[in-house]
C-alpha cells in the first residue's frame, strides 16, 4: 500500500512540474536593478492579456506579439513608466481587452455588477419562498379558545383520575 | 387574489426569462469570431511613425503618407498564409483603382518581403517596412493580415482582421471605401 501512494505522489510530481515546465516563458532577459520596478513588471505582465492568444496573460504566452508586449512593457517600467501609464498605453491601442481588469463603464458594467446581482436575485427568491413555507400561527376566536381549555383541562382530569 | 397571482407567475416568469435572456448570449457566441476584436482606434488618427521603404532602406516614410484620401492599408508578411491568399485579390482590388498601402510586419528578411512582391505582383502603392511589429503595435496590430481603412483625414475608420476577399470587400470593406471616396471627390469638387 505504502507503495502504491509513493507511485502515486511521484506521479503527481511529474505531472505538476511538466505543467509547469511546459508553460514557462523566458523572463531570465528582463534584468532589474531595483526590486520595486521588477515588482511592477510581473505584476503588470500576468495583468495584460495577450490579443492574438486570448485567455493568457503575457507572462504565460509564447506568441510573438507577447514577447514584443512584454519587451515594451519592460522598456516603460525600466523608463519609470507607472502602472497606470502602462496599462493605459496598451488599452489605447488593443481596448479594454488588453487588460484583465476591465474599468467600469456602460459596455463592461454587466462584467462588474452581473455577478453581484445574480447573487442578489438568488437571495431574494430564498427569502421570500422561506417566508412563504413558514407556517401561519392560527388565530382563535374566542369561542375556539374556550374549546381548547374545555379539551386541555379534560385531558389533564384524565390524567389525573 | 387575481392581484397575488399575477405576482406569482411573474416570479415564476423571471427564472424563465434570465435562461432564455442567457441561452440567446450564448448561442450568439458560439457563431461569433472571438479573434474579431474591434480597434481601440477607431475614429482616431493613425499613429505617428517613421519607416522606411521596402524598396530602399534609405528613403523614410512618416504618418503623413496616410493622409489625403481614402485607403487601406494592409498588414502582411511572408510567414502569414494567409496573407498569400489574399494576395491575389488585393493585386485585383489594385487594378481596379483602389489605394493600399503595405505594412510589412516583423518579415523574416527584407529580401524575403521584397521578392514576394517582385514574384506575386506588388498591390501597395507604397510599401512600408516595420522591421521589429513596433508600428503595428501602434496601431493594435495582433496578426497579420489585418486591413485598416483610413480616411482623407488620416483617420482609422475600420480594421478587419483576416484575409480580405470577395465577400470581405462586397459586404464589409468595398460600401465603406465607396462611400469615403464619394464623401472625398464632393468635396474635391466644392474647393
Amino acid at each position: 500500500m505504502t507503495r502504491f501512494w509513493e507511485l502515486m505522489t511521484a506521479l503527481l510530481v511529474v505531472l505538476f512540474t511538466s505543467i509547469s515546465v511546459s508553460h514557462a516563458v523566458n523572463l531570465e532577459t528582463y534584468q532589474f536593478d531595483d526590486p520595486s520596478k521588477e515588482a511592477l513588471f510581473r505584476e503588470l505582465i500576468n495583468e495584460l492579456r495577450c490579443p492574438k492568444c486570448q485567455n493568457q496573460s503575457i507572462a504565460d504566452s509564447d506568441a510573438p506579439l507577447a514577447k514584443d508586449l512584454r519587451d515594451r512593457t519592460y522598456l516603460m517600467v525600466q523608463q519609470g513608466a507607472t502602472k497606470q501609464e502602462v496599462v493605459d498605453y496598451m488599452v489605447a491601442r488593443y481596448g479594454d481587452f488588453a487588460h484583465y481588469r476591465p474599468p467600469v463603464k456602460l459596455s463592461t458594467i454587466v462584467l462588474w455588477v452581473g455577478p453581484g446581482l445574480v447573487i442578489l436575485i438568488g437571495a431574494i427568491v430564498i427569502i421570500v419562498r422561506v417566508r412563504q413555507q413558514q407556517p401561519h400561527e392560527a388565530e382563535l376566536s374566542d369561542q375556539e379558545r374556550e374549546q381548547l381549555a374545555a379539551l386541555q383541562s379534560t385531558k389533564q382530569d384524565k390524567q389525573h383520575g | 387574489m387575481g392581484q397575488t397571482n399575477r405576482l406569482k407567475w411573474l416570479v415564476l416568469a423571471l427564472p424563465l426569462i434570465a435562461f432564455l435572456w442567457l441561452t440567446i448570449f450564448l448561442l450568439r457566441g458560439l457563431f461569433s469570431d472571438p479573434t474579431e476584436l474591434s480597434s481601440a482606434l477607431v475614429g482616431k488618427p493613425v499613429p505617428q511613425f517613421s519607416l522606411p521603404d521596402i524598396y530602399d532602406p534609405s528613403t523614410t516614410y512618416t504618418e503623413a503618407v496616410l493622409k489625403g484620401r481614402p485607403m487601406l492599408l494592409n498588414v502582411w508578411a511572408t510567414w502569414c498564409p494567409t496573407c498569400r491568399a489574399e494576395h491575389a485579390y488585393l493585386n485585383h482590388l489594385s487594378r481596379q483603382g483602389v489605394y493600399i498601402v503595405g505594412l510589412n510586419y516583423k518579415d523574416d528578411s527584407r529580401a524575403k518581403a521584397v521578392d514576394w512582391l517582385n514574384t506575386l505582383g506588388d498591390p501597395y502603392q507604397l510599401n512600408l517596412f516595420d522591421e521589429r511589429g513596433l508600428v503595428a503595435i501602434d496601431f493594435g496590430v495582433y496578426g497579420a493580415p489585418e486591413t485598416f481603412l483610413i480616411n482623407a483625414q488620416g483617420e482609422v475608420m475600420y480594421r478587419h482582421v483576416g484575409d480580405v476577399n470577395e465577400r470581405v470587400w462586397a459586404t464589409i470593406l468595398g460600401p465603406q471605401y465607396d462611400a469615403l471616396m464619394q464623401e472625398f471627390e464632393q468635396a474635391g469638387e466644392q474647393p
